[in-house]
């Protein structure tokens, strides 16, 4: 979408949910989908007299995402208490980080231009905060229902500049950013149970404005298609008040997906003031250079160095690289596949892997992880492409059969007679029986109409149910025609 | 059996429960009856647990009789009423907490059940320890032992009156500003706070969380130390404990006192100290001097601005801590809100008493947007600057003395409607938790038949050199056996 005359400058902040094994100040479990209130001790409860301790795998999954961006590791950080009043957040204030968080000034590059280019997009900090609870209004009359099993999740906070110029743009930053801390196995990603959500700041100003927009900021967005929806909406209401004459206020909206469109939600005045002050429970975190090593060393491969590694190694493009390293499984999935295969077949693999594979797990619903056919399987299947045993027609049903759980792709083909004929005496016959049978489309295709070559194709390969390899059909084809 | 078992020390009791004078259960007994008898009038305690206390002595007696027991099985106790006892109301002497049980032991409560305590009951304080003369519990004000007319001081009232009034040997206390030392000066007690980190927090009501620490009451420094190391240690639900090992402080108690250096701050003897107080403390002194002990003049530049730090730090603290208490999960809720916001603001409002609604409002106003740097970030600097004169100090000096308070108990209502000349009471005493230091007061002499206590201040850790000289000092001299008429 492009707004002539304007230009949109958007930041976001992304709440990613550490998959720790239990909450960051207390020993209650993270497991998603329990019943109400009994993944809640009395820490998360906020009873009197409890004292929060820092879960530190918390800490090294911050840090590890820390390194992941290029970003300073603070040598000390300090925990502070945020304070509002909501029947959500049991203590009446939230901790959180403040003037000191644990990472600070990285960068995640984005493609665009289908992967063509790529923009720095810098990120101001990543900050540790403990999740709040949430707030329960169905199924009640005349109150509200709180479940606090969330409350004390892990967070990291990361907020971007503003260096986004579109909805395109904030949407691929995310992508990136989901992929990222999949990969580092610090999030499980999944945006329908709020893993991973996103507030966006929005502003729009004239084109050569050197003077930022005022900014709105849209809260709870957790798919990457509102995400996407919301910004355009707000980016096209921001430039319909404006060009009327109005100004922009500064205010908190909130998307409605339902009805695709945002709403204010708090104005300036309602602001609230949070009196932020350093919680006095709680230590500054010390990461020393040895720690930060430590982490260092284990960090997996990065998408960045991955996509890079393919496009160099395999002679990939940009756009197969960035979509094979999106997943860390998926790029798993893909070496195995190359490695059983040999690099010279590696652009077949990708194609496989973001084709039928991909299609079917989507189909599925399902992760790469749990994909029917293994890369052993897939690889069996595809050497017998190579070897023009099959067709890469006929592969693809092949590959639907082991889906479906039959055998290897040996056993398939031997089993349904799908063997490729190569035997050039029985696709001659094919051949001439076509010619024989088409008498108006020689007569065209002599006359030079080249179009009917793929009449006489289509009709050997009919014939042939599929089998004849295409190279002799075509090559016969054109010598007896 | 004798009559007079609360006149015995901790030590002298243990020895009975050993010698089988007497049982644990019949120890209780004799306790809780003397609660009956008088606490309708001193108002010490808020709730009296007696079938959990005769339970917990029968438990010391099988104890006794495995010859499992310790130095302090079957001695009872009473626990101030912001100390979580599991299955126990905990009221922190609010209306807020009026009908909330615990639902679990403070570390200082486990640790001591497990040593064997008899805990009796829980003690009254002011509103969520916020107050220096117990006037602000919900539940009335504990009346000092030696004067009915006149306070028992704050917030541990009513520990230091149920010691005082013969109630029970020892009391647990918290010390945010001088809540255990003031009213163990006024009652006539042997008071410690001990450094910031000794004892756990958890399970204590915050009031302020970088102030607060546990402590206790005993008529002498020799049970106090018992009480100490069964309290002390780290513990890893507390991330601000410290990781230092617990001594035995009954055998610090040996230190000689002869070589000690003792630091007189000019500070805490100047205007504002009643004369009579002063004469007693500065008696103290030459007791001192007496017993061996070096006295030095010293100075602590930064001091006199303790309480006006102390009355930003505190109350921000205490604002961000008390935010929890919102009528949502347990404590006071409002009746019929009519929407979130009533609920809050009626909760809140009926729950919380003035001072305590004052603090909250204080705190807010000190950590406000656009205050924040004047008031509280200001205070913290004033704070390191504090903390940096006692560190110079005692380069010096081993201990610092000084008087707990500025005058003996004063009566009660007397001070309701000045609420800043109430802060002043404090002024001797703030800098040590400003500074996270130790610090103990004890009796030493007596004003116009109501007992005064000197303070004496340690170095971090040095809760068994405290406990040492005091102890030496309780050798030497008799005002620590003295006693109400009540307690006779």
């Amino acid at each position: 979408m492009s707004y002539p005359g304007w230009e949109v400058v958007i930041g976001l902040e992304v709440h990613v949910q550490l998959k720790t094994q239990s909450k960051i100040f207390s020993g209650a479990a993270t497991t998603y989908g329990a019943e109400a209130n009994r993944q809640a001790c009395a820490i998360d409860l906020g009873f009197p007299g409890v004292l929060p301790v820092l879960n530190q795998q918390a800490v090294e999954m911050a840090v590890k995402f820390g390194l992941a961006v290029d970003a300073q590791i603070a040598e000390r950080c300090v925990f502070a208490r945020k304070h509002y009043f909501y029947p959500d957040l049991p203590k009446g204030y939230q901790i959180s980080q403040y003037e000191l968080p644990i990472v600070a000034h990285g960068h995640l590059d984005i493609s665009t231009d289908g992967g063509e280019t790529s923009k720095r997009i810098r990120i101001l900090r990543a900050h540790l905060e403990e999740d709040a609870g949430k707030s329960v209004h169905e199924g009640f009359e005349a109150a509200s229902g709180i479940d606090l099993n969330r409350a004390g999740t892990p967070l990291i906070e990361v907020v971007s500049e503003p260096d986004l110029r579109s909805a395109g743009e904030a949407v691929a930053y995310l992508k990136k950013l989901h992929s990222l801390v999949r990969y580092l196995e610090i999030c499980d990603g999944n945006m329908q149970e709020g893993s991973f959500r996103c507030d966006a700041n929005v502003s729009v100003r004239p084109v050569g404005q050197e003077e930022l927009g005022t900014r709105t900021e849209t809260k709870n967005l957790y798919s990457f298609r509102f995400v996407e929806k919301a910004i355009e909406f707000e980016i096209e209401r921001q430039i319909d008040v404006l060009e009327s004459g109005g100004s922009v206020d500064q205010e908190t909206r909130l998307f409605d997906p339902d009805k695709g469109e945002t709403r204010t939600m708090r104005s300036k005045e309602e602001a609230m003031d949070y009196r932020y002050f350093p919680d006095p429970d709680l230590l500054p975190v010390v990461c020393d250079g040895a720690f930060v090593s430590s982490i260092r060393d284990v960090l997996p491969e990065l998408p960045e160095a991955r996509r890079t590694r393919f496009m160099a190694s395999f002679g990939l493009p940009a756009y197969d690289a960035d979509a094979l390293v999106a997943e860390r499984d998926l790029a798993a999935y893909f070496e195995a596949l190359v490695a059983a295969l040999g690099e010279d077949n590696a652009k077949l693999a990708a194609n496989w892997c973001l084709g039928e594979l991909t299609a079917s797990l989507n189909e599925h619903n399902l992760d790469v992880a749990a994909s029917a056919v293994t890369p052993d399987a897939l690889a069996g299947l595809l050497k017998r492409v190579l070897d023009n045993t099959v067709s890469g027609k006929i592969a693809k049903d092949v590959f639907a059969a082991m889906w479906a759980g039959e055998d290897d792709a040996d056993s398939v083909i031997e089993a349904r007679g799908l063997k490729q004929i190569t035997d050039s005496g029985a696709i001659e016959t094919l051949v001439d029986q076509v010619i024989a049978d088409s008498p108006a489309q020689v007569e065209q295709y002599r006359s030079g109409k080249d179009k009917v070559f793929g009449y006489f194709v289509g009709q050997v390969m009919k014939l042939s149910k599929g089998k004849a390899n295409p190279g002799e059909v075509n090559r016969l084809l054109k010598s007896k025609l | 059996m004798t009559n007079a078992l609360h006149t015995l020390s901790v030590s002298e009791l243990a020895q009975g429960l050993r010698d089988k004078s007497y049982s644990a259960v019949e120890l209780a007994e004799h306790f809780l009856a003397r609660i009956k008898a008088h606490d309708g009038h001193i108002n010490a305690l808020i709730t009296c647990t007696e079938n959990e206390a005769l339970d917990d002595a029968r438990r010391a007696d099988a104890a006794l009789a495995a010859g499992t027991a310790g130095a302090l099985t079957g001695i009872p106790l009473v626990h101030k009423d912001i100390f979580l006892t599991e299955g126990v109301r905990t009221t922190c002497a609010s209306r807020m907490l009026d009908n909330f049980v615990a639902p679990f032991d403070a570390t200082v409560v486990a640790k001591l059940k497990q040593a064997g305590v008899v805990s009796l009951g829980k003690a009254n304080m002011d509103e969520f320890a916020m107050g220096s003369s117990n006037e602000t519990s919900y539940y009335g004000a504990s009346r000092n032992p030696w004067d009915a007319e006149r306070i028992a001081g704050g917030s541990s009232g009513g520990s230091a009156a149920a010691v005082a009034a013969g109630f029970a040997p020892l009391a647990t206390g918290t010390d945010t500003g001088g809540s255990v030392r003031q009213p163990a000066a006024l009652t006539g007690l042997t008071g410690l706070k001990p450094t910031y980190g000794r004892c756990s927090r958890w399970g204590i009501v915050a009031f302020a969380s970088s102030l607060d620490q546990a402590g206790g009451f005993a008529r002498s420094a020799e049970d106090l130390a018992l009480m100490l190391g069964a309290m002390a240690g780290f513990d890893p639900k507390d991330s601000t404990s410290a990781q230092q090992d617990v001594p035995d402080y009954l055998a610090e108690l040996a230190q000689p006192l002869a070589g000690i250096k003792i630091g007189r701050p000019r500070e805490f003897f100047a205007a504002g100290l009643d004369a009579a107080t002063g004469a007693a403390v500065d008696a103290a002194i030459e007791q001192y001097r007496q017993l061996g002990a070096e006295i030095v003049d010293i100075s602590l530049p930064n001091v006199g601005l303790s309480v006006p730090t102390y009355y930003v730090v505190a109350p921000a603290e205490a604002s961000s801590n008390l935010a929890r208490f919102d009528g949502v999960r347990y404590g006071h809720r409002a009746d019929s809100p009519a929407d979130l916001k009533d609920l809050y603001s009626r909760s809140r409002g009926e729950g919380f008493g003035r001072e305590v609604q004052r603090r909250i409002m204080i705190g807010a106003y000190v950590l406000s947007h656009g205050y924040y740097d004047a008031y509280y970030l200001q205070a913290q600097k004033v704070r390191q600057l504090i903390a940096a004169d006692f560190e110079r100090a005692f380069a010096d000096v081993d201990l610092i003395i000084g008087p707990t308070t500025p005058t003996p108990a004063y009566k009660l209502g007397e001070k309701n409607n000045d609420p800043v000349t109430m802060y002043l009471d404090d002024i001797y005493t703030v800098s040590a938790n400003l500074a996270g230091l130790p610090a103990l007061s004890a009796p030493c002499g007596m004003v116009e038949g109501l007992p005064v206590g000197m303070q004496l201040i340690g170095p971090q850790f040095a809760e068994g050199r405290l406990l040492a000289a005091t102890h030496a000092y309780q050798q030497a001299t008799d005002w620590h056996l003295q006693r109400a008429e009540v307690a006779q």
